[in-house]
């Protein structure tokens, strides 16, 4: 069966004071209608500019963009801009982590719904009026009827979150985007949030492209899981198989190295060095100089992402071992 | 450890209240109640975490305790003498005895200074600490200690480190007066995942080493829980809880503590169908106006009438918490 989107060796570059800076290095993703794929990665590792790229919302020049995006098997990166702002527009919703700035700060928020229905469904002011009123009490926002006229700077911070998913469904939308939906948030009200994605992503059938650096979030929220790490997917699969026994020994050290609420545990694994600047990718694996498991082969070749069983797949020449190593 | 009377520091019913100013009118707004009676001590040697969530008054408290804000009332005891009260000598004694690491590793570091200047600053102001000729190998020596290379990074500036080099850098610079105390104010919460597990590891070495005692800010219950001896939890500018790591994370004595904590993603989704997860509602109160009464009562399922009237004190002796009904252990 054809995904729902299929993103296939995705490129992204933006030009630097020392030539081009590769951002994004052939990533390639599948979401089906009604699952929740999560892109994990650390700040730099690309996650955010390859969700941009999916949204068409990556200014072009001076961003290149190269590879396919399809939404139900349409491509999108050759679409007019036109017509590419009408697909995104209507088929993808796109929630942001910093809800004030993805506001529109002079309108009350009831208007941009609003604004948003009259121009995409060419709804009458009165009905698209009853229907903000509907998506913010959907969003669970108490009195609605009320809000609808109050400006973003009048909610909290999870409130404001929730109007921003409010927008983002009004449409109907087939595919959710949310890079960092939660991570302004206290974790009480991140909880909300959270709870309140996943109940719409149920009751819509929607497929939910979760952009984060947060394993926990990944943990409670994800059926698949892809990896990123300087502009590469670096391991893929489903959520039990990354946590239960990661493939690829970044994977391996990200869950090592996250303190446990729950549990009180000796010292913690570190990642040697800091993530590497993608201006200045080292050669051979990207992962070979905070790598405990480095070869001379890892220093010379790029690992591509190579299947394993259980249709997972990792990019690391030494996958199988990392893979007996860390299975229960 | 250390023994459980050596204490050096002394939190009696501090207060910090920030008056609030409306524009364009002369009239005296409330005030925002940021920090409301907090007390504690803290043991040398040890770590104290302090969690909350945003506007729950941990900053400022972290600001107060090393004097960068005055207290509205309450003190802070280093020894004999009181933070905010100290003059002359004894102030700057006490400055180099409490030291802070902030948040924010890209501004908490003066980006025109060489790290070789930024490390000399402390011994400029503080002169009688060590003589100048025996500086230049303390600098060194502090850098080797939070594990950067004194030949490589002395006469770098800011701009060419990593977020978690810079952070090794501020720590540094904390720990150049030797102190007895250091205040750290969300140190890992702006470093990447796999950053902030080594600046974790190299404040613990430190601990380990040098005997200093943190009092260890921050929102992430995960990294408090791993570093701290002690948790304190915080509640719109008053402690509700307060006690060992473990039994306070196990079993948590204050509604707010267990609904917090059961919030907290768990990285195991085996475990996600059969958690109970409390979900509170709505968003903490605004401290200018708190409810009365308990704080929390307004987000609480099982507070009564008493909770409306009477404020709980923060009362046991190992684990004390303040809440009428707290829960059983």
């Amino acid at each position: 069966m054809e995904p729902l989107l299929k993103v296939t060796d995705l490129r992204v570059s933006f030009p630097g004071p020392s030539g081009p800076v590769h951002a994004v290095n052939g990533v390639g993703l599948e979401l089906a209608a009604g699952r929740t794929l999560a892109l994990l990665g650390e700040s730099g590792s690309g996650k955010s500019v390859t969700a941009q790229a999916v949204m068409g919302i990556l200014d072009v020049p001076p961003a290149r963009v190269a590879g396919s995006v399809t939404l139900r098997g349409r491509e999108l990166l050759t679409l007019s801009p036109r017509d590419r702002d009408r697909v995104s527009g209507e088929e993808i919703g796109m929630v942001f982590q910093d809800a004030m700035a993805a506001l529109n700060p002079v309108f009350s928020v009831g208007d941009q719904i609003t604004e948003l229905l009259r121009v995409r469904r060419g709804m009458s002011r009165a009905d698209a009026r009853r229907r903000a009123v509907e998506l913010l009490d959907r969003v669970r926002i108490p009195a609605p009827a009320n809000r609808v006229k109050d400006y973003p700077h009048q909610f909290s911070g999870g409130m404001r979150q929730r109007v921003m998913i409010a927008l983002a469904i009004a449409l109907e939308p087939a595919v959710l985007i949310a890079d960092e939906p939660t991570t302004a948030l206290d974790v009480t009200v991140q909880a909300q949030v959270m709870e309140l994605i996943a109940e719409i992503q149920r009751d819509s059938g929607m497929g939910l492209l979760l952009i984060t650096h947060d394993l926990g979030v990944v943990a409670e929220v994800a059926d698949d899981v892809a990896v990123m790490y300087a502009g590469r997917i670096v391991e893929r699969g489903t959520v039990e198989q990354i946590f239960d026994g990661p493939a690829h020994p970044y994977t391996e050290g990200l869950l090592a190295s996250m303190p446990r609420v729950d549990r009180t545990d000796e010292e913690l694994y570190a990642i040697p060095g800091a993530p590497p600047n993608p201006a200045r990718l080292p050669t051979g694996c990207p992962f070979h100089l905070r790598c405990h498991r480095v070869t001379p082969e890892c220093r010379s070749d790029l690992p591509a992402l190579e299947p394993l069983p259980a249709h997972r797949a990792s990019a690391c020449h030494h996958r199988t071992e990392v893979l007996h190593a860390t299975q229960r | 450890m250390p023994p459980s009377d050596d204490v050096v520091l002394r939190v009696e019913n501090l207060v910090k209240h920030f008056p609030l100013k409306r524009s364009g009118s002369l009239r005296a707004g409330g005030v925002v109640k940021a920090v409301d009676g907090v007390s504690f001590e803290l043991r040398r040697g040890e770590t104290l975490g302090v969690v909350g969530e945003s506007g729950c008054g941990k900053s400022t408290l972290a600001r107060t305790l090393v004097g960068l804000e005055k207290p509205t009332g309450g003190s802070v005891r280093f020894g004999d003498a009181v933070v905010h009260t100290a003059r002359g000598r004894e102030l700057r004694a006490l400055r180099r005895r409490i030291q802070i690491v902030l948040q924010d590793p890209y501004t908490s570091l003066n980006p025109r200074r060489t790290i070789r200047e930024i490390l000399t600053q402390p011994f400029e102001i503080h002169p009688d600490v060590l003589p100048k000729a025996r500086r230049t190998a303390r600098i060194s020596e502090l850098l080797d200690l939070v594990g950067l290379d004194p030949s490589l990074h002395l006469d770098r500036y800011p701009h060419q480190f990593s977020g978690g080099q810079r952070q090794r850098i501020g720590i540094a610079r904390a720990l150049a007066l030797q102190p007895d105390v250091v205040v750290c104010d969300e140190p890992v919460s702006a470093l990447d995942v796999s950053v902030q597990a080594q600046v974790v590891n190299l404040l613990e070495r430190l601990q380990k080493e040098l005997g200093v005692a943190y009092v260890f800010i921050a929102h992430d219950l995960s990294v408090v829980r791993h570093i701290s001896d002690r948790v304190a939890v915080m509640y719109l500018g008053k402690l509700v809880e307060s006690g060992p790591g473990a039994p306070l994370y196990d079993a948590p004595r204050h509604p707010y503590t267990k609904a917090l904590l059961s919030a907290v993603p768990v990285p195991e989704p085996a475990s996600r169908t059969n958690r109970q997860r409390i979900l509170l509602a709505g968003d903490p109160p605004s401290p200018v106006d708190p409810p009365s009464g308990c704080r929390f009562r307004t987000r609480c399922w099982q507070a009564t009438d008493t909770c409306a009237t009477q404020e709980p004190p923060l009362a046991g002796p190992e684990h004390p918490v303040a809440c009428h009904y707290p829960l059983a252990a």
